[in-house]
């Protein structure tokens, strides 16, 4: 029995002391450091400030920060009206097919994203794939400026996080009772009012846990307008990073990653209203 | 009707997926440096590459990174899938909200925060803090594969083996690790696969004592691409289908 304990205390200790030690710790470091000011020569200057919060707020920064809450917003929301439809028909195939097709979504995944993402320039430049498939096709005449501009950018947001949108979706539209649909039309809903109060309820823990996947990244991936969007167009991971690399002020980039935690915090607290929500109403 | 535009909606979905990947294999064979036009057959790129020492070196490194994060984050994830699945004590809730933070968190957050951490503790940026990095950002999802497959089996198996005097090492090397194999691999190839896919927590945690691949692109990206960075990519997807397909293979045969 005393090995049991020892066993147990061990496993416990060893794993509470990974959490604190790359969870916890790197969390309080960073909120630390945004509540300092940044020093010239020593990076930070370790008394108490709220200046980089305010900051936040001057127009300069909020209008950066609403651009990229927008940019964000708009990738996850073409990721939903893309995602939705694609996972609804390969939850509605048989096991195999969805398999799959699944698979299929996953592979491209297999490649570093930075490579995919330059990959995405080859069809994307004036003399790439894309302007030549349309100039062939006759539906321009000269080649039309994609690359460096904020399309480019939004191509390559969906191209890269849409598997992220699709996999949850899948996973809530399968799980779907499809006698709660066939009951529903039975009473006279058409197949928009059935949609609309059946299935994007049950849904919706999916829907908004694909949401959370697709925007939290989509506002850190500074490669992404890099690499497409010339300069730009700046998400908030842009900001980030010139903070810490660039500009070297430490405290305004930590406030910035704050910033994006709570954002995270809000969408977990809508996560698990939906969860419940959709809990309460199968009980039925 | 209705079938036809189900499968050209899949249909397109698909190549917009695949589309880019397609280009930059074709492109890896033509003779053509620059244009997309077809200028012939040619292996010169691959040959270029085998010359071009900085990428390989880069791209060995990506896979060293890969392959030893995978397995340390693989121990330590299925420890913690254990320790929550088999122990009641103070603040398992805890460690459960923080397994679900850290994962959700996005990556340019756990970046940063270790960033500061590092240098904080004044380390050197190089293999240790990248390797560290890489661990933080897989240990939550193998804790998560590893645990939904202990939730799947009897609980009452490992009672039974303590009843019969088996010691709690015992309990874990014989029923517990064969149990979870299948959850495990399919956490170490996540880890592996999310390693290798990572650009933001590599971009911040290593140094130029220990560039990985995904870095070695971002530099060369500004400078303008040589078509050897496509054959390399060509190769590397290819190991890593290989490598998904043929363990995917193994998995089931061992079912």
């Amino acid at each position: 029995m005393k090995d049991k304990r020892l066993f147990k205390r061990f496993i416990i200790g060893g794993v509470l002391g990974w959490i604190t030690l790359f969870g916890l710790v790197p969390t309080v470091m960073l909120l630390g450091v945004s509540f300092m000011t940044r020093h010239p020569d020593e990076l930070i200057d370790p008394t108490f400030s709220l200046q980089s919060y305010f900051r936040l707020f001057e127009p300069a920064l909020g209008t950066m920060l609403m651009q990229s809450l927008l940019m964000a917003g708009t990738a996850t929301f073409l990721c939903l009206l893309i995602g939705y439809p694609f996972a609804y028909i390969v939850a509605r195939t048989n096991r195999e097919t969805s398999r799959l097709m699944l698979m299929l979504v996953m592979i491209p995944f297999w490649t570093n994203t930075l490579i995919r993402t330059y990959a995405m320039v080859a069809v994307l430049k004036a003399d790439g794939l894309l302007n030549k498939t349309l100039i062939f096709l006759g539906l321009i005449d000269a080649p039309i400026k994609i690359m460096y501009t904020q399309t480019a950018v939004f191509i390559g947001l969906v191209y890269t996080l849409l598997p992220f949108m699709i996999l949850p979706l899948y996973a809530a539209i399968e799980k779907l009772d499809h006698r709660l649909l066939e009951s529903a039309r039975d009473l006279g809903a058409g197949r928009w009012l059935t949609f609309r109060k059946i299935t994007i309820p049950l849904t919706m823990p999916g829907i908004v846990s694909g949401c959370m996947l697709v925007f939290l990244p989509a506002l850190g991936m500074f490669y992404i307008p890099d690499v497409l969007g010339g300069a730009r167009t700046m998400l908030l991971g842009n900001y980030i990073r010139d903070q810490f690399l660039t500009a070297r002020d430490l405290p305004m980039g930590s406030a910035a990653s704050i910033a994006m935690t709570l954002i995270m915090g809000l969408m977990l607290a809508l996560y698990y209203r939906s969860m419940r929500r959709s809990g309460r109403r199968l009980k039925i | 009707m209705n079938k036809f535009i189900k499968s050209l909606y899949v249909g397109l979905v698909y190549t917009f997926l695949y589309l880019p990947l397609v280009v930059m294999g074709i492109y890896s064979f033509n003779a053509s440096k620059y244009s997309l036009s077809w200028k012939g057959f040619t292996l010169k790129w691959y040959g270029k590459l085998l010359a071009n020492t900085t990428l390989i070196d880069a791209a060995l490194r990506s896979m060293t990174i890969a392959v030893i994060s995978a397995s340390i984050a693989c121990l330590v994830g299925t420890l913690a899938a254990f320790m929550l699945h088999q122990y009641r004590f103070k603040g398992r809730g805890a460690v459960f909200g923080s397994v679900f933070v850290m994962m959700m968190s996005p990556d340019i957050v756990i970046g940063i925060s270790l960033l500061v951490v590092f240098m904080g503790a004044g380390f050197t940026l190089g293999f240790w803090t990248l390797l560290m990095g890489h661990v933080t950002l897989c240990v939550p999802f193998v804790t998560a594969t590893v645990y939904s497959r202990f939730k799947g089996f009897d609980r009452t198996v490992v009672e039974a083996a303590r009843d019969l005097g088996a010691s709690e090492y015992q309990v874990f090397k014989k029923i517990v690790i064969p149990l979870a194999l299948p959850g495990l691999m399919a956490g170490w190839l996540l880890s592996f696969t999310m390693s290798l896919d990572d650009v933001i927590i590599s971009f911040f945690t290593t140094g130029p004592t220990y560039e990985v691949l995904p870095l070695r692109i971002y530099s060369m990206v500004r400078l303008g691409i040589k078509p050897d960075v496509n054959a390399l990519s060509v190769v590397m997807i290819g190991i890593t289908v290989v490598a998904v397909l043929l363990s995917r293979r193994l998995l089931k045969e061992r079912k």
